[in-house]
């Protein structure tokens, strides 16, 4: 299911021809790598004890960029997302290998800590998850495990902050002492948001942040995340096409655990070049 | 012919009604099952319920009264002087003549009325059981055949036998509950006696206990003296070292099992506390008064401390050791019960294990494990071996943990070992004490309760 690539870059100029070849991958149709990459992710390998789960991955995230990762259910999106800032470390039975480094430097390299990192490659999960603490102190735990506040007064206008751009700031800032389990789904997973962003991280990885959420609160989130791809990198993993198509500006299909094909997301929703990435956007698949 | 023979027999007539009423269900609607209003199942086992349970009520009603009818009818075959004998009297006159007839020993010489009395008791009681025999067959076949007659493809089977089995199930439950109320009485009952002649106050109050009572009214001394703040002051010492020594071992140990342990540490220490929670509690009385009481007091001269051979001190740490796995192993299940979701957040945000660990689970857990340490807390309290092999006896009110005092389970025991007056003051304590640590324990565990159940509801 490969050599359609070769097949229909035919088609450019012959340098520009050249170029593309140097930006595909064995196994993947589309440009996986990019002139300016945030993350570089080259042979990534996923196994969950015996089973594998992500099979030879190799995929560029942008910086400034939404990159969307689509694909039928249980075909290692999580799995691959979770491999950026390394959650899998907390599965026991899971081992990742190959190579992902974030600006040159290797995350999986064995002195890296993983304290900072995650504070850099920050994550926004599927279901809401506020820890069971004030609302404040929600957005406040991240700025204070990574001592990024100098005095009370700092720490409130990060607070501030996070929430505005979350776009909760006016539903809650009578309540902050409030517990953060005590808001609805849609404002705890903005909470979320807030709490991932007021570390300020480089990237964030979204999974399916919209999955629980009513079509106002998702638009509301979809305006957030386009808001910050001014200053971060974000990758989500969505199940709605259309969704994908408004927030990202590149897209990844997956399929079983391998990458099938990454392109600009205007070109993958309207020319997909893969027979399989095209039966998925056309609703004949998954 | 034995009672329980009739039961067995009952039980194998009972599976007999089961396939029987089965089989008819089926014939009715000619092996259709989707004709029928229930499962072929539930006709047999409403078969089998008409078959036997009449019989066994029959049967339990039958034994109950079996005795006074026969004993009533052997009464009045007695000669008139005999049946004019005051009840005391005649129940022992009654005693020797069942006794006789089980050829078991009589107390008084045996006579020619009291032979035919015997006789009479005995054949009586064939008769009896014979009369059971056929009548409670004969009711379980008559019922089990009338029921299976009577099913029809419409009958509402299913619903009679969950009704059935609802009702056995209530049954069962409020036996269970009964029986705790009928101690709860009992030990209140006597209780009132008690302070009918020991005033509360001075019971609640009294800072002296003594309860060694005069016997005989000659004899001079020992008055008993029955304040009881000694005792709890006692109890509450050990405890308290109890639970200093078991929470932040326990806590910590779960907290590295449920957290960092590695699946093989995990599968080995798991079953090593169990064994360590199956220890019989005896067995660490006498580690505490033979290994861990000497070892203390002999420290306690090294350093130049008076350290007594029965220690607060070493009673409570053994209890401690052994209030561990009980602690660790439910705040073990509180911490698992977080959801892995909460940890992943904080995990996201780059916390490290133990900022996670501080932050997020502990707090999250934090209900949940202050409920476990006042179970263990009830536990301690109602503990008796241990103290008794190791704290002593004598109701010193101290706050030294160095020094012998005694708690509340030690007392009762020793009130009530030997031999003793029933009505005494001294026997009487005893359920008095019972009766206050009752309410203490009751309420320790309903507020823990009420807590772990609040804790619960949290990430519903
Ligand atoms: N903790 C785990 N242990 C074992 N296998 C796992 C674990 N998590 C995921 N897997 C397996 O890895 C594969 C990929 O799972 P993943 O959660 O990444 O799928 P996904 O694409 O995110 O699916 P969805 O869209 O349903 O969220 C699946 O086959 C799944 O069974
Ligand atoms: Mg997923």
């Amino acid at each position: 299911m490969n050599d359609t690539s070769t097949a229909k870059t035919g088609l450019q100029s012959e340098a520009g021809a050249a170029m593309k070849q140097n930006r595909t991958a064995e196994g993947t149709v589309g440009e996986v790598y990019v002139d300016d990459p945030r993350m570089t992710c080259r042979n990534v390998d996923v196994y969950y004890g015996e089973k594998q789960a992500i099979f030879d991955v190799s995929l560029d995230v942008g910086k400034n960029q939404v990159i969307s990762m689509i694909g039928p259910s249980g075909c290692g999106k999580s799995t691959f997302l979770r491999c950026l800032n390394r959650m899998n470390d907390t599965i026991d039975i899971c081992r990742v290998t190959g190579q992902i480094k974030m600006d040159g430097q290797d995350i999986y390299d064995g002195g890296l800590d993983v304290v900072p990192l995650r504070a850099s490659v920050g994550m926004v999960f599927q279901k809401p998850n506020p820890f069971p603490k004030s609302i404040y102190d929600n957005i406040a735990y991240g700025p204070r495990i990574h001592g990024l506040c100098d005095d009370k007064q700092h720490l409130d206008s990060i607070v501030e902050k996070s929430l505005q751009r979350a776009g909760l700031w006016e539903e809650v800032k009578d309540r902050l002492d409030q517990p953060g389990t005590g808001l609805s789904g849609g404002q705890q997973q903005r909470l979320c948001i807030a709490r991932a962003i007021a570390v300020s991280p480089e990237v964030i990885l979204m999974d399916e942040p919209c999955s629980a959420l009513d079509p106002i609160a998702t638009a509301k989130i979809e305006e957030l995340i386009d808001e910050l791809r001014e200053n971060f990198t974000i990758a989500i993993v969505t199940h709605s096409m259309q969704q994908a198509a408004r927030v990202s500006q590149r897209t990844a299909y997956f399929h079983l655990g391998k990458l099938i094909e990454v392109g600009e997301t205007d070109q993958i929703f309207t020319s997909p070049r893969h027979k399989l990435t095209e039966d998925y956007i056309t609703g004949r698949f998954g | 012919m034995h009672t329980s023979t009739l039961i067995i027999l009952l039980l194998g007539l009972m599976s007999l009604a089961y396939y029987f009423g089965r089989k008819r269900s089926l014939s009715i609607v000619g092996g259709k099952i989707r004709d029928l209003h229930s499962l072929p199942s539930y006709y047999g086992l409403q078969t089998a319920m008409w078959c036997g349970i009449p019989a066994l009520i029959l049967l339990s009603l039958w034994i109950s009264f079996e005795e006074t009818v026969v004993t009533g009818i052997v009464v009045e075959s007695l000669p008139q002087e005999l049946q004019s004998l005051p009840p005391e009297r005649l129940d022992l006159v009654l005693n020797d003549v069942r006794n006789l007839s089980k050829g078991d020993i009589v107390s008084s010489t045996v006579d020619q009325t009291m032979q035919q009395a015997a006789d009479h008791y005995s054949s009586l009681m064939d008769i009896s059981h014979m009369a059971l025999f056929v009548v409670a067959l004969s009711v379980a076949i008559l019922a089990g055949l009338w029921a299976r007659r009577t099913i029809t493809r419409e009958q509402r089977a299913r619903n009679r036998v969950e009704k059935a089995i609802n009702f056995f199930l209530l049954s069962s439950s409020t036996l269970a509950i009964f029986t705790t109320i009928g101690i709860v009485l009992s030990v209140l009952f006597e209780s009132m006696r008690f302070f009918q002649q020991i005033p509360v106050t001075e019971f609640l109050f009294g800072l002296e206990w003594s309860p060694q009572t005069a016997i005989r009214p000659d004899q001079v001394g020992s008055s008993g003296v029955f304040g009881s703040v000694p005792l709890f002051a006692g109890t509450m010492l050990i405890t308290l070292i109890a639970m200093i020594v078991a929470v932040p071992i326990g806590l910590m140990s779960a907290i590295y099992m449920a957290e960092y342990a590695g699946k093989r540490f995990r599968t080995l220490a798991k079953p090593v506390l169990e064994v360590l929670a199956g220890i019989p509690t005896v067995v660490y009385g006498f580690f505490a008064a033979l290994t861990v009481a000497p070892f203390f007091r002999d420290m306690g001269t090294n350093i130049g401390l008076t350290v007594s051979s029965e220690s607060a001190l070493a009673a409570g740490v053994v209890m401690g050791i052994m209030i561990i796995p009980f602690v660790s192993s439910l705040s073990d299940d509180v911490i698992n019960a977080v959801p892995q979701a909460m940890r992943d957040g904080a995990y996201g945000l780059g916390a490290t294990r133990s900022e996670t660990i501080r932050n997020v689970i502990i707090p999250a857990a934090l209900p949940g494990i202050v409920g476990g340490v006042l179970l263990a807390v009830s536990r301690a309290i109602g503990e008796t071996m241990i103290v008794v092999m190791a704290a002593g006896l004598s109701a010193n009110l101290s706050a030294n943990p160095l020094e012998a005092v005694t708690t509340v389970t030690v007392q009762i025991v020793t009130l009530l070992v030997g031999d003793q007056e029933f009505d005494s003051a001294k026997t009487l304590a005893a359920f008095a004490l019972a009766l206050v640590l009752f309410v203490i324990t009751l309420a320790l565990n309903m507020i823990a309760l009420h807590i772990v159940r609040k804790y619960r509801e949290q990430y519903e």
